[in-house]
């Protein structure tokens, strides 16, 4: 019985140690342990990136690029919103790449010395008004979100697109139904037929457009959103990590714009 | 005002089918061992226990499809089941609260009863602070409360010590008296049903199986079970006048008879002997111990044989007659001593 | 046996071990918590109204939700426990079916009800200009959703462990079926009424998931506690720390004020 009861406890604990190990998507000690940096050309070993979750479709297509360029190559993303990438980071999650949706989520990791080098803005992003498609309401500009018959949704101020929206908001008075936590949630209630309309990327819009569509409108210029890119100062691959970096900003360009980023 | 009924409850492995008629006044004792359908019986009276054939009127009422709750009963239960949530005073005044009394007049009627059971001074108490024989009163009261047509008791002393229990059969038996409705009693000890009961009604294996007052039921037993709980040793046979053919034994008898007969005699008129006594007219026969017990002050020897049979004897007896069992022993009954009747 | 010479029970190592991880498990989290708590700028951030609004709407809306729970749940929890029909169990799996649900996928559910589009929503809007998603109700409504299961659950317990017989005792003194409720089941399983909305309470204040897709997020209407931390947290751990100190303090003292009046007397 008591031998049995020990065997329990510790089978508990290899499952606990396994479940912790695994939280990081992968250790830290298996990009060093795969001899990492350049060999000739190529970029090798382990290579973690941690990067907004609007960059998820395109970051894909460029890894898969980049990694039938360098079969010795392995890549892992971790896509989430920036600023929880962000606490990540400065808690001590292993990761060589971060690539954040407002220079305001970088500074974060900046701020606490965990970058190696400057950021760098690799793309823009701008807003777009997100309605049902074919417009049933009839919306033409910015102004018109202040009409009392319609919802709108906006995000809270706290993540990159609600701050995003209040600039671009400046002198339009406006009261939304809710502030969402991500632009993806925001996209959602106009895509459920909650809200009327909604201030999004233009990257969401045009990844949805079978349920919406994304209206330009002046004002969004005043308000374009940068996403920098930097090495983190704890990289374990380094040579990979600047090699990526490089790789988005020359070939990565076109997938970027496809999906309705601009170049910086 | 007068209770008729047929109660019939099908389970499949076991059919209760009793007709049961209470007069006003009366109290009948359901008596029978465990699983004979008894609380089955009284649970269709209260409305408790669905019935599949049958009926129950009382007086001109027919309650059969009444609800428990619009039939004009008390019930005691075999644990009382008293709320523990309401105190005692509060438990008796339920009744009439529900039967559309107000809050104060209920309350000074559950204190009459509580008075009437001699717990006016326990009416704050809760249930769980009152003591068996305590509660049992409460939950008297709280059944009397409502002024029943028919008083339902469920084994209401079967969860008593022995010694509360004598004080509270005698005050039961006070208060059934005063009841001016039907009493149904349900309950396994016969003295309960002798004590408390006008009639007894035998039930067993869902059936009745011998009915009537006291005297004629412990005089006349009609089933092993009875005869058991009044202490008789029971035969069925054939009789020809005074003679009555068991399977393995013939008795002669005092009783003259023909036909289906019980014969039945108490274990104090069964004599016992080590060598075959001769001479006076009686009925003998080989028999070997089967077991020796304290009954009183005298022992009860278990006899096997043609003819399974109880014989009392003194402690001194048997110490002369040196008993112990196996040992083989000649039984003696007087015909004088016998009880013959139809079956 | 006088208490003092009692032998001292020796716990087994293979229950005290895991105990005791389970314990450290769930204590250092917060144990965390405090450690890293802004002490210093502490009583500035807690006087910020933004705090106190979304600490008065989670309080007001967890406790309309349990509410709401007791109204419907106590009933269906006496109709799982009392009441013979065909397809209880599955009814019984059904109820139980918010708590696997992931409480997002909930607020999804719910909008696709009681939203403008919704099979209910829609006629409710139409018939009595009645929206509920971004509104406070709709908080409340969200987080009876997700609430509701665990007070059936505790309340039904209840029932079954209490005895059926003392509701036929109430009848044969002429109680009907609902006199009897009232006054005899309720009762009798008041203690565990109590534990089920204790329990349903404290989900309901930290209900997040279904609440901000129902729900959405405005500050003073449909922001509460979880929704500010979750916020917060996009810009400035500490806060975020000190709004989770904050719904752990109050919780933790009303659920402990709870459980010695009400369900410690059980």
């Amino acid at each position: 019985m008591r031998l049995r009861g020990t065997m329990a406890v510790v089978t508990a604990m290899v499952l606990l140690a396994g479940c912790a190990s695994n939280e990081g998507d992968e250790p830290a000690g298996n990009g060093g342990s795969a001899a990492p940096g350049v060999a000739g050309d190529a970029l090798t070993g382990q290579l973690t990136v941690f990067a907004a979750a609007s960059l998820t479709e395109s970051f894909d297509r460029i890894g898969q690029d980049l990694q039938a360029r360098n079969p010795n190559l392995f890549i892992t993303f971790n896509y989430g919103g920036s600023s929880g990438l962000a606490t990540q980071i400065n808690e001590g999650a292993p990761a060589d790449v971060f690539a954040a949706a407002s220079p305001a989520t970088m500074k974060t990791v900046v701020d606490k010395g965990n970058n190696a080098g400057e950021p760098v803005v690799f793309v823009k992003n701008q807003l777009v008004i997100a309605v049902a498609k074919g417009n049933p309401k009839g919306i033409t500009g910015l102004a018109d979100l202040a009409r009392p018959d319609l919802k709108v949704a906006l995000c809270a101020e706290e993540v990159p697109c609600g701050a995003a929206a209040k600039k671009a908001l400046a002198g339009v008075t406006l009261t939304p139904v809710t502030l969402e936590q991500d632009v993806k949630a925001a996209l959602a209630k106009v895509k459920l037929g909650e809200v009327d309309a909604a201030l999004v990327y233009r990257t969401d819009a045009k990844a949805a457009t079978s349920d919406v569509d994304g209206l330009e409108f002046p004002e969004s210029a005043g308000a374009i959103n940068d996403y920098p890119i930097v090495v983190l100062k704890d990289a374990p691959n380094t040579a990979a990590a600047e090699g990526f970096i490089k790789f988005v900003q020359t070939e990565g360009v076109a997938v970027l714009t496809d999906a309705g980023f601009q170049a910086p | 005002m007068m209770l008729d009924s047929r109660l019939v409850v099908d389970r499949g492995a076991f059919r209760l089918d009793i007709a049961l008629s209470v007069a006003p006044g009366e109290v009948v004792a359901l008596l029978g061992p465990n699983g004979a359908g008894k609380t089955t019986a009284l649970r269709a009276l209260a409305g408790l226990q669905p019935m599949d054939e049958g009926h129950i009127r009382l007086g001109t009422d027919d309650l059969t499809a009444l609800p428990p709750e619009r039939r004009p009963i008390g019930v005691v239960f075999q644990d009382y089941l008293l709320f523990p949530h309401l105190s005692a005073l509060d438990n008796v005044a339920f009744g009439p609260r529900r039967h559309g009394v107000r809050r104060q007049e209920a309350r000074a009627t559950a204190l009459d009863w509580l008075t009437r059971v001699g717990l006016a001074d326990q009416a704050a108490k809760r249930p769980r602070q009152l003591s068996g024989g305590q509660a049992q009163r409460v939950a008297l009261a709280r059944a009397l409360a409502v002024h029943p047509r028919l008083l339902l008791l469920d084994e209401p002393l079967a969860a008593l010590d022995a010694r509360t229990r004598l004080d509270t059969r005698a005050e039961l038996q006070r208060h059934l008296t005063a009841h001016p409705g039907a009493t149904v009693l349900v309950t396994h000890d016969p003295l309960d049903a002798l004590v408390l009961a006008d009639r007894l009604v035998i039930v067993e294996d869902g059936r009745v199986v011998q009915e009537g007052d006291a005297a004629t039921v412990t005089a006349r037993p009609r089933t092993d079970y009875v005869a058991r709980l009044v202490g008789l040793n029971l035969y069925r046979g054939r009789a020809h006048g005074h003679r009555v053919t068991l399977n393995n034994l013939t008795l002669s008898v005092d009783d003259q008879q023909d036909g289906e007969v019980f014969v039945a005699f108490r274990p104090s008129a069964v004599a016992l002997y080590a060598e075959k006594p001769t001479g006076s007219p009686r009925n003998i026969w080989a028999a070997t111990i089967a077991g020796i017990q304290r009954h009183g002050d005298n022992l009860r020897i278990e006899l096997a044989g043609p003819i399974a049979a109880a014989a009392d004897v003194t402690p001194a007896a048997a110490a002369q007659l040196d008993l112990a069992p196996g040992r083989t022993v000649w039984a003696a009954v007087k015909a004088t001593e016998t009880h013959a009747y139809p079956a | 046996m006088p208490a003092s010479r009692r032998r001292r029970q020796r716990v087994p190592a293979a229950l005290l071990v895991p105990a005791l991880l389970g314990l450290a498990f769930l204590v250092l989290p917060l144990a965390g918590l405090l450690i890293r708590a802004p002490w210093a700028t502490l009583p500035q951030r807690l006087a910020e109204p933004h705090v106190l609004a979304a600490l008065r709407l989670s309080l007001l809306t967890a406790t309309l939700a349990t509410a709401l729970c007791l109204l419907l749940g106590v009933p269906l929890a006496w109709l799982l426990a009392r009441v013979e029909f065909r397809g209880r169990g599955l009814v019984r799996a059904l109820v139980t079916v918010p708590l696997v649900l992931p409480p997002v996928v909930g607020g999804v559910a719910l909008l696709l009800v009681f939203g403008r589009r919704g099979i209910v929503g829609q006629w409710l809007d139409q018939a009595f200009g009645i929206t509920l998603p971004f509104t406070t109700a709709g908080v409340v409504l969200a987080e009876a959703f997700v609430a509701l299961p665990f007070l059936v659950i505790a309340v039904e317990g209840a029932l079954r462990g209490a005895d059926a017989r003392y509701e036929e005792a109430a009848a044969t003194l002429g109680a009907g079926r609902w006199t009897t409720f009232t006054h005899v089941t309720l009762p009798l399983v008041a203690p565990g009424i109590a534990a089920g909305a204790v329990l349903c309470w404290a989900r309901a204040l930290g209900e997040f998931g279904a609440t901000i897709t129902f729900a959405g997020n405005f500050p003073g209407r449909t922001q509460t506690m979880p929704l500010a931390v979750y916020l917060a947290l996009e810009r400035d751990v500490e806060a975020a720390i000190v709004l989770s100190l904050i719904l752990l303090v109050v919780s933790v003292t009303i659920l402990a004020t709870l459980r010695d009046r009400w369900v410690g007397a059980a």
